[in-house]
């Protein structure tokens, strides 16, 4: 405690928080890549009836650091051909997302960085750039596969944009704010999601889109694509992506549930356990991700058309059919 | 109080973050006007209007700082990077920069630039802070809906013909290709 006030008595009580914060971000990023990737590999396998990584660690849980170590150590090539600035950019562009977005997610009554009171739409407004590297990144690969993922995870982003925000707009309406933590602790007494069930079910669905993710993982599709955007990345550049794309499954799980699943507040019925919000945060938001993962080894890859189809006649419809029926129920109810 | 401290004094660094703000909207302005490589102008393009975004949190609004960063990076400058891949390949060589061309975009854009220093210098400006401390996103919905209607609708109108253009130009190409 002694060395955390010199700090703050040092830098005051804001910066410190910055960087304390900022520090704390990135190691959670990094342990939550680390542990995602070996349990993304680990439920695959045992989908698959493999048993997946097990020699690195007891069950194979430092497989990944050791994949890490890998890659950190590799030569970062830079093919000829490439747009060299916008190259060695796009890399670095994709994390600043990341970054913002942790700054307001409340993990806990106590525990978040900022409660901004525009903090939801802060996460919205930065997700944007992270298809913004995604597009530079392919685009400046000067590569027919690279540019082609690059397109498609464009089109598809904005597209499922839309309904995503539509159904955001109808919690916030809901809950009457754009606050995080006001959305947590406007579901004390029920979580939103049995309130608006579809709701949930359209936001599950965009997010799987958002994070280019199967069965919406046609930007990278192996089979058609090679690698999609970041074909041409080697090294800790395609680290980076890599980083960045397990940062943003967390981000919109996090979300999710603190939009959906009562936040930092324990399970129905389980609020007499002494467990600390924190490890109720966690633990909703990994078995989400986890969720996700199951969705991504059961169903195959969509096809660019039925994605479309379905997000433009299916999804839009019923996420603005929603708003309209949530906004009239609130009009009637307050 | 030794220098270091000094100068991570909150004003020091706001002072430093304005004059950062300032630099990323002017240098994202120059890079969306001189390349010639049509994808670095949009990136410029959007390296200004988060500068702008920027300055809107040093108006105290960081709800329009969020708008400005979803409406105008998040979908205009991505519609534009759409329309730049439906038009002609970029390793395909560049047109020529054309005298009159130039002239009359510079003879355009000075004209703007005029017209509005004379607004700004004319106009006698207050401070946000002096002029309301209310800036919540329920005071601007119903300005928005109330004093500021007609410009609001207005917005839409232009809206509504950027959708109506879009539909027309996309119905045009198919027609012509099938």
């Amino acid at each position: 405690m002694a060395a955390w006030q010199n700090l703050v008595n040092f830098l005051g009580p804001d910066l410190a928080r910055i960087i304390v914060g900022l520090v704390g971000v990135l190691a959670l990023v990094q342990v939550n890549a680390l542990f995602l990737v070996w349990l993304e590999r680990k439920v695959a396998a045992h989908i698959q009836l493999r048993i997946g990584p097990k020699e690195v660690g007891p069950f194979g849980i430092l497989q990944t650091i050791v994949d890490g170590i890998k890659l950190v150590s590799k030569e970062l090539i830079t093919p000829r051909h490439v747009d060299r600035k916008l190259f060695v950019l796009a890399p670095i562009a994709v994390f600043l997302p990341v970054l913002v977005s942790f700054v307001v997610i409340p993990f806990s009554e106590r525990l978040l960085i900022r409660d901004m009171n525009v903090g939801l739409l802060l996460i919205f407004a930065f997700s944007t750039f992270n298809v913004l590297a995604v597009l530079v990144g392919g685009w400046a690969s000067n590569n027919k596969y690279s540019l082609l993922g690059a397109v498609r995870a464009v089109a598809q982003n904005v597209a499922y944009e839309i309904p995503l925000l539509l159904t955001v707009l109808s919690v916030v309406m809901w809950s009457n704010s754009l606050q995080m933590s006001e959305i947590v602790a406007s579901q004390s007494k029920v979580w939103h999601v049995f309130w608006m069930p579809v709701a949930a079910l359209i936001y599950l669905i965009c997010a799987l889109a958002e994070t280019n993710r199967a069965p919406f993982d046609i930007p990278e599709a192996e089979s058609e694509l090679v690698a999609g955007f970041h074909t041409e990345y080697g090294g800790m550049r395609f680290a980076l992506f890599f980083l960045a794309e397990y940062s943003n499954m967390l981000i919109v799980a996090a979300v999710a549930t603190t939009l959906f699943f009562g936040g930092w507040k324990s399970f129905p019925g389980l609020g007499f356990l002494p467990v600390p919000g924190l490890i109720w945060f966690f633990a909703k938001t990994y078995l989400l991700i986890f969720v996700a993962i199951w969705v991504r080894w059961t169903f195959p890859r969509l096809r660019f058309d039925q994605l479309m189809n379905f997000c433009w006649k299916i999804m839009i419809p019923a996420a603005l059919l929603h708003l309209i029926v949530y906004a009239g129920i609130i009009k009637l109810v307050r | 109080m030794n220098s270091v401290q000094s100068l991570i004094q909150p004003q020091v660094l706001a002072q430093i973050g304005f004059a950062g703000v300032v630099a990323l909207t002017l240098t994202g302005a120059l890079i969306a006007v001189f390349p010639r490589n049509i994808l670095y102008n949009v990136l410029g393009l959007i390296v200004c209007l988060t500068g702008v975004a920027g300055i809107f949190v040093y108006l105290g609004s960081p709800f329009i700082a969020m708008m400005e960063l979803l409406i105008y990076v998040g979908a205009i400058c991505i519609s534009i990077i759409f329309a730049i891949m439906l038009s002609r390949p970029l390793h395909l060589s560049l047109p020529k920069r054309r005298l009159p061309k130039v002239g009359l975009s510079l003879g355009v854009g000075t004209a703007v630039f005029i017209m509005l220093s004379a607004i700004i210098s004319r106009t006698e400006w207050q401070p946000a802070a002096i002029r309301s401390s209310d800036w919540s996103v329920t005071t601007l919905g119903t300005y928005l809906l109330t004093r500021y209607d007609l410009v609001f609708e207005t917005i839409s109108l232009v809206l509504l013909v950027a959708i109506i253009g879009a539909i027309i130009i996309s119905g045009y190409a198919r027609r012509s290709t099938s």
